[in-house]
């Protein structure tokens, strides 16, 4: 599955588009950046309600495919612009992190 | 051989430009085609010592040298130093503040994360003159 292949009325992506094409080959659920620093397996979907700048620089150190950011948190205006930057793409969903990870789960079937 | 390095000054609690060093690292190692796990390491051990930096010291500066069979990393900061070294290096242990911590960070991992990411870590400084710490990575 690529990244393109989340993006839906639900998920709409917010920054990064110069990233759609990457692999997604696992799902990680996380809000502790140390954590995912260390768990994280590089092709990841990164699902968080973290929307700071930090974020960006984590996703990619770790190679993450995509970020999840879920209950219609907004990311911010410089993080979105290294997003751009970085080509990580950005995806807001509205629902619960338990929603997206089982989202995800059925797509990457 | 001479390595090729890096120089970068990090500012204490600059949460908008942290990470920048690491990152410009990071983009030297992929273009100097160094192998990818060896990126992936090197990029993470070098971004937590960095924010380590950022969160914890007065301010210092990430040194990076980059040889054909390893890489040398190494972040000096001005202080306050670590008094219990011991325990700064158990997971879980963190002294982050409050709104550190709610933007996720200070899980108390970085420098265990550090530790696993390299092949030698070396804390060659922790007095209250400020925390030397040198990592290397082989090929
Ligand atoms: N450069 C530093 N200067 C002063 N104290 C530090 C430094 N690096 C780490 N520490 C101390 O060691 C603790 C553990 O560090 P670390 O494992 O990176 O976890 P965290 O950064 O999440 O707190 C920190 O909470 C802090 O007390
Ligand atoms: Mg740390």
């Amino acid at each position: 599955m690529k990244v393109k292949d989340i993006l839906s009325h639900e998920f709409t992506l917010v920054a990064g588009e110069g990233g759609i094409e990457k692999e997604v080959s696992n799902v990680y659920v996380c809000d502790l950046l140390s954590f995912v620093m260390s768990h994280v397996k590089s092709g990841s979907a990164w699902v968080t309600i973290q929307t700071h700048v930090n974020v960006i620089a984590v996703a990619v150190m770790t190679e993450i495919s995509c970020i999840i950011i879920c209950e219609g948190e907004k990311l911010d205006e410089n993080a979105k612009e290294k997003a751009d930057d970085e080509n990580i793409p950005v995806i807001a969903f509205n629902g619960s992190s338990y929603e997206a990870a089982i989202k995800l789960s059925e797509m990457i079937k | 051989m001479k390595p090729y390095t890096m120089d970068f000054d990090v500012k204490a609690r600059d949460f908008s430009s942290a990470g920048e060093s690491s990152s410009k690292f990071r983009k030297t190692l992929l273009m100097l085609s160094i192998p990818s796990d060896i990126v992936r390491r090197a990029s993470i051990a070098a971004y937590e010592a960095e924010m380590n930096i950022v969160i914890h010291s007065y301010g210092g500066k990430m040194h990076f040298e980059i040889y054909s069979d390893k890489i040398v990393i190494i972040a000096d900061d001005t202080g306050p130093g670590i008094k219990d070294l011991e325990l700064a290096m158990k997971e879980g242990y963190s002294t982050a503040p409050k709104e550190v911590i709610e933007m996720g960070f200070g899980a108390g991992m970085g420098l265990p994360n550090m530790k696993r990411n390299v092949d030698n870590m070396e804390v060659v400084n922790h007095d209250e003159s400020g925390t030397k710490i040198v990592m290397t990575i082989n090929f």
